[in-house]
C-alpha cells in the first residue's frame, strides 16, 4: 500500500509550533529578541466621492488578485477587510496590526479600522496609532461632510501634523494617498515639517582615504509596465 | 533538630492594615479639567460627572472651587481626595484670615502649597490619587499651574488633565495666543470639552466654565454643549458593506 501525504491546509487559530523550541532555545541562553515598537499616526478621512489612507499595508493585495480572476469581478473594499480580520483573528491578536482600510470600489468609497484582535469598524473618519488621539481631536473639531478635494487633504495633513507634534511616538514627514475611483496617487513626503536645522555645506567627508578594491555595477531591472486589456469580463 | 513553622496570619492582618491606611486605587473619579489663560485672567472649564468605575454614578459635582479671594482650584481623579484637599485648603485659609494682615494668599502659594502636600504624600506611598489645576490673578498677574499626583508641578499658558492631555492639548496649542478675549476663550474651551465629549467615556455633557480676574471667582451654572451626532455616514455605516459592522 503506498502512502500518500497530502498537504492538509492549517486549521487555523494560532500555530503554537515553535514554542517549544523557543522555550529550549531561552533556556540555553538565547535572548528573546525585543518588539520594535514603531509609533505612529495613521488617519484616513472620506471625502465626497473618495477617501484617503495617510499609510498602508498591503498584505493581502496577492489573495485580492487571485480573488478577482476567479470571481471575474472588481475587489471590493470588504474583501480586503474580511481578509485582514480573518488572518488577524486567527492570531489571536498576537499580530500586533491596527490597521486603516479604505478604498474606492463599486459600491463606493469605504473606510474601516482594524483592531489587533480583528474587530472592525465603519467609519467616516478613522485614526489609529499611538497618535490617534492628536489626530482625532483635530477630526472632531474640524469635520464636516461634503469636503472637497483639497479640503480633505489639507485636514487630513493637519490631523497627522498634531500626532507628529504632540505624540512623543510619531514624527518626521506626512505621506498621504488619495484614491479616487480606478486609481491611486501616492503624495509621499507632501509635507516636510521637521528639516534639518544645520546641514553642513561641505558635506559629509570619510575620515580615511577609502581604497577602492573593486568595482561593480548591476544595472536595475526596467520595471515592466502591465497594461489591463479592456474587454469582455470572463463568463460567470 | 529544631525548625520555626513561619506563621502567616499575623503578617497578611498587618498588612490587610497597613493598605487599608493608604489610597490603592480610586473609587470615584471625576474626568478631564481643561483651563486656559485669557486676557483679563483665566479661564477653566469641567464636567459635572463622578465615574465609580465604568457606571456614571454621580451627575452634579462640582469639581472646581474658590479659594480665597483670588485662586480657583479644578481637580480631576479621587472626588474623596479632592474634598480632602478642601479641608487642608479651608484651613490654610482661615488661618490667613486669622493673621488680619492686609495680605492675603494668592495663586502663587496656594500652588506651592499644594505641590508640598502631593508630593509628600507621594512619598510616603499613599497619595492623593487628583491631579490639580490651580488659576488666579492677584495684583494684575494671572497663574495657572498644575499638580499631578506624584507632585509633579509646573505652571502654563494652558494646561489639561486625564484625557484632555492627549485630546485638548493638541486643540490648545495650535489655537491658543495671547489675550484671548472671554468670548474667543470660551469657545476655544468648548471646542476642546466638546471633542472630550465625543471621545471620553466618562465625560458627560454638563459643564460649567469658571472665570477668574482682578474682581474674583465666578462659576457659572451647569449648562450642555450643542453635539452633532448625524453624519449621514455613521447613520448607515455599512450601507455599502452588508453584514460588517
Amino acid at each position: 500500500m503506498s502512502q500518500s501525504t497530502v498537504d492538509v491546509p492549517p486549521k487555523g487559530g494560532f500555530s503554537f509550533d515553535l514554542c517549544k523550541r523557543n522555550d529550549m532555545l531561552i533556556q540555553k541562553g538565547l535572548k528573546a529578541p525585543s518588539f520594535l515598537k514603531t509609533g505612529t499616526t495613521i488617519v484616513g478621512l472620506i471625502f465626497k466621492l473618495s477617501w484617503f489612507l495617510s499609510h498602508c499595508s498591503d498584505m493581502v493585495s496577492s489573495q485580492l488578485r487571485l480573488h478577482r480572476y476567479q470571481t471575474g469581478r472588481d475587489s471590493r473594499v470588504i474583501t480586503a477587510l474580511t481578509l485582514l480580520k480573518k488572518h488577524l483573528f486567527s492570531y489571536q491578536g498576537h499580530v500586533s496590526a491596527a490597521l486603516v482600510l479604505g478604498g474606492v470600489d463599486i459600491t463606493g468609497p469605504h473606510l474601516h479600522t482594524i483592531y489587533p484582535h480583528g474587530s472592525t469598524d465603519t467609519l467616516p473618519f478613522a485614526t489609529m496609532g499611538s497618535g490617534s488621539l492628536a489626530a482625532m481631536s483635530v477630526f472632531e473639531a474640524k469635520y464636516k461632510e461634503g469636503l472637497t478635494r483639497d479640503e480633505g487633504i489639507k485636514l487630513v495633513a493637519e490631523a497627522i501634523c498634531s500626532g507628529i507634534f504632540n505624540d512623543l511616538g510619531s514624527g518626521s514627514n506626512v505621506d498621504i494617498c488619495v484614491i479616487t475611483k480606478g486609481n491611486k496617487e501616492y503624495l509621499r513626503n507632501y509635507m516636510e515639517p521637521n528639516p534639518r536645522t544645520y546641514v553642513s555645506s561641505k558635506g559629509y567627508s570619510f575620515t580615511k582615504k577609502t581604497e577602492v578594491l573593486r568595482t561593480k555595477i548591476t544595472p536595475l531591472m526596467e520595471r515592466v509596465e502591465i497594461t489591463e486589456v479592456t474587454g469582455e469580463a470572463m463568463e460567470e | 533538630m529544631t525548625f520555626t513553622i513561619p506563621i502567616d496570619n499575623g503578617d497578611s492582618v498587618k498588612n490587610a492594615e497597613a493598605d487599608s491606611q493608604r489610597t490603592l486605587y480610586p473609587y470615584v473619579t471625576g474626568t478631564s479639567i481643561v483651563a486656559i489663560k485669557y486676557k483679563d485672567g483665566v479661564l477653566m472649564a469641567s464636567d459635572m460627572g463622578g465615574s465609580y468605575g465604568s457606571t456614571l454614578r454621580y451627575k452634579n459635582i462640582e469639581r472646581m472651587k474658590a479659594i480665597g479671594k483670588h485662586s480657583l482650584l479644578g481637580a480631576s481623579g479621587e472626588i474623596s481626595d479632592f474634598q480632602e484637599i478642601l479641608r487642608y485648603l479651608d484651613e490654610l485659609v482661615l488661618n490667613d484670615n486669622m493673621w488680619d494682615d492686609g495680605n492675603s494668599l494668592g495663586p502663587k502659594e496656594v500652588h506651592n502649597y499644594l505641590t508640598r502636600v502631593m508630593y509628600n504624600r507621594r512619598n510616603k506611598f499613599n497619595p492623593l490619587w487628583n491631579t490639580l489645576v490651580l488659576g488666579g490673578v492677584k495684583n494684575g498677574e494671572s497663574y495657572l499651574g498644575m499638580v499631578s499626583m506624584i507632585g509633579v508641578s509646573f505652571e502654563d499658558n494652558h494646561v489639561a488633565t486625564g484625557f484632555g492631555n492627549h485630546l485638548a492639548r493638541p486643540i490648545l496649542r495650535d489655537e491658543w495666543h495671547a489675550d484671548l478675549s472671554f468670548e474667543d476663550g470660551v469657545k476655544l474651551l468648548e471646542k476642546c470639552m466638546r471633542v472630550l465629549l465625543y471621545r471620553d467615556r466618562s465625560a458627560i455633557n454638563k459643564l460649567q466654565i469658571a472665570k477668574i480676574t482682578e474682581e474674583g471667582v465666578t462659576v457659572s451654572q451647569p449648562y450642555s454643549l450643542k453635539t452633532f451626532w448625524e453624519f449621514k455616514a455613521f447613520n448607515n455605516p455599512t450601507a455599502g458593506a452588508e453584514g460588517s459592522w
